[in-house]
């Protein structure tokens, strides 16, 4: 598919350099096109869109509240299509607003069937105020504060949004723009509710440096500590690099001891690390061969 | 519409020249340049038009074109003050 030349987002928003969720932007909105409304709740995209009364983004926008974003796009989807209109409604949150402050109006849209995508740009901790341990924060990560490296696992989101029973599921990571726009599009072809969790490596959260973006990104998928897949009316399906992954993998190791974060990670949390992974992946391969 | 109402208006620039940024330029080798397109591709902020120009007044600097160019046609060099 090709990608269009459009671009929705002008330049440029205030985000950090190398950022990945002005990436991650970028490819939602090229796939969704002019007709497209973004539902932002607090997070890093509602302070960077510019200064009053300018604004970087060239579709509109809609910036609601931390826990609301997917009551709103699940309501402005249903007047959307009760005046006729194809109007595609996306809310474009990041993980403390899906995982933490926002799961219970995400739970409720799904349910309700709504014809809208959520999009969960999944930067692992609040990074706009400070980066502060969220939900999605993954074990041993250090934070503002968790200083010592959390002690708890990641919440596994897509579980709980399975549950839902959604039309359309998917997993993208920044480092991979051509696999989240094609997601994106496939997303969009089909009504009711949809959901996908992207990776943002966030080069001052994570602590590397800015250049190193997409290769974090990389490095994630190559490890298994990010799979990337879709599951299609509830077909689960491994795509991109994340095929080779499924079969051959970096040592996590590789993919920690690049982000300050990690510092200081003893051997027996990567092996724990490591082997969650590897089961983890076995479940998704269980899954594929249809036998769970 | 009433000019009461905060809305924003699209406009570039809305945050500023965000060029100035910068501390390290990106430097391209037209010659080592293949084309690819990558550099363009991975921009966070599409600071890379269809000629593979890049914007200096918004480019960041963050240097993520210089290490994905498989050609290394794109090298970061320090801004003078």
């Amino acid at each position: 598919m090709a990608i269009p030349d459009e671009e929705y987002i002008l330049k440029t928003t205030s985000a950090c350099a190398g950022c990945p969720s002005s990436l991650i932007l970028r490819y939602v909105t090229k796939a969704a096109g002019p007709d497209t409304v973004l539902v932002i709740p607090a997070c890093c995209t509602s302070v960077i869109q510019g200064v009053y009364p300018t604004t970087a983004m060239n579709i509109p926008v809609y910036n609601v509240a931390f826990a609301s974003a997917a009551a709103v796009g699940s309501g402005m989807s249903e007047a959307f299509r009760a005046c006729g209109k194809k109007t595609n409604v996306i809310c474009y949150a990041g993980d403390g607003g899906t995982v933490d402050i926002g799961i219970q109006a995400l739970s409720g849209a799904l349910e309700r069937g709504n014809d809208f995508l959520y999009v969960c740009y999944d930067n692992e901790a609040y990074s706009n105020t400070g980066m502060q341990r969220s939900g999605a924060t993954p074990f041993a990560a250090r934070t503002t504060t968790t200083p010592a490296g959390k002690q708890d696992l990641k919440k596994d989101l897509d579980a709980i949004v399975a549950a839902h029973n959604p039309v359309y599921q998917a997993t993208a990571c920044a480092a991979y723009p051509v696999d989240l726009y094609n997601k994106v599009v496939k997303a969009l072809s089909m009504p009711g509710p949809k959901f996908m969790h992207v990776l943002a490596p966030c080069p001052p959260g994570w602590r590397f440096p800015s250049e190193e973006t997409i290769e974090m990104g990389k490095l994630a998928v190559k490890s298994g500590m990010w799979v990337l897949w879709e599951r299609d009316h509830g077909k689960l399906a491994i795509t991109g690099a994340s095929k080779a992954a499924m079969v051959k993998r970096i040592p996590v190791a590789d993919y920690l001891t690049r982000q300050g974060r990690f510092k200081g990670i003893t051997e027996e949390q990567i092996a724990e690390i490591q082997a969650a992974i590897d089961r983890s992946i076995g479940c998704l391969q269980k899954e594929v061969e249809s036998e769970c | 519409m009433s000019a009461k109402l905060a809305i924003s208006r699209p406009a570039e620039g809305a945050a500023g020249k965000t060029g100035t940024w910068r501390t390290f330029r990106p430097v391209v080798d037209r010659e080592a340049c293949n084309e690819c397109g990558l550099c363009r591709q991975y921009c966070p902020d599409a600071a890379i038009d269809e000629n593979l120009d890049i914007d200096l007044d918004y480019c960041k600097g963050c240097g993520i074109c210089a290490k994905e160019c498989p050609k290394k046609a794109i090298t970061m060099v320090r801004e003078e003050d």
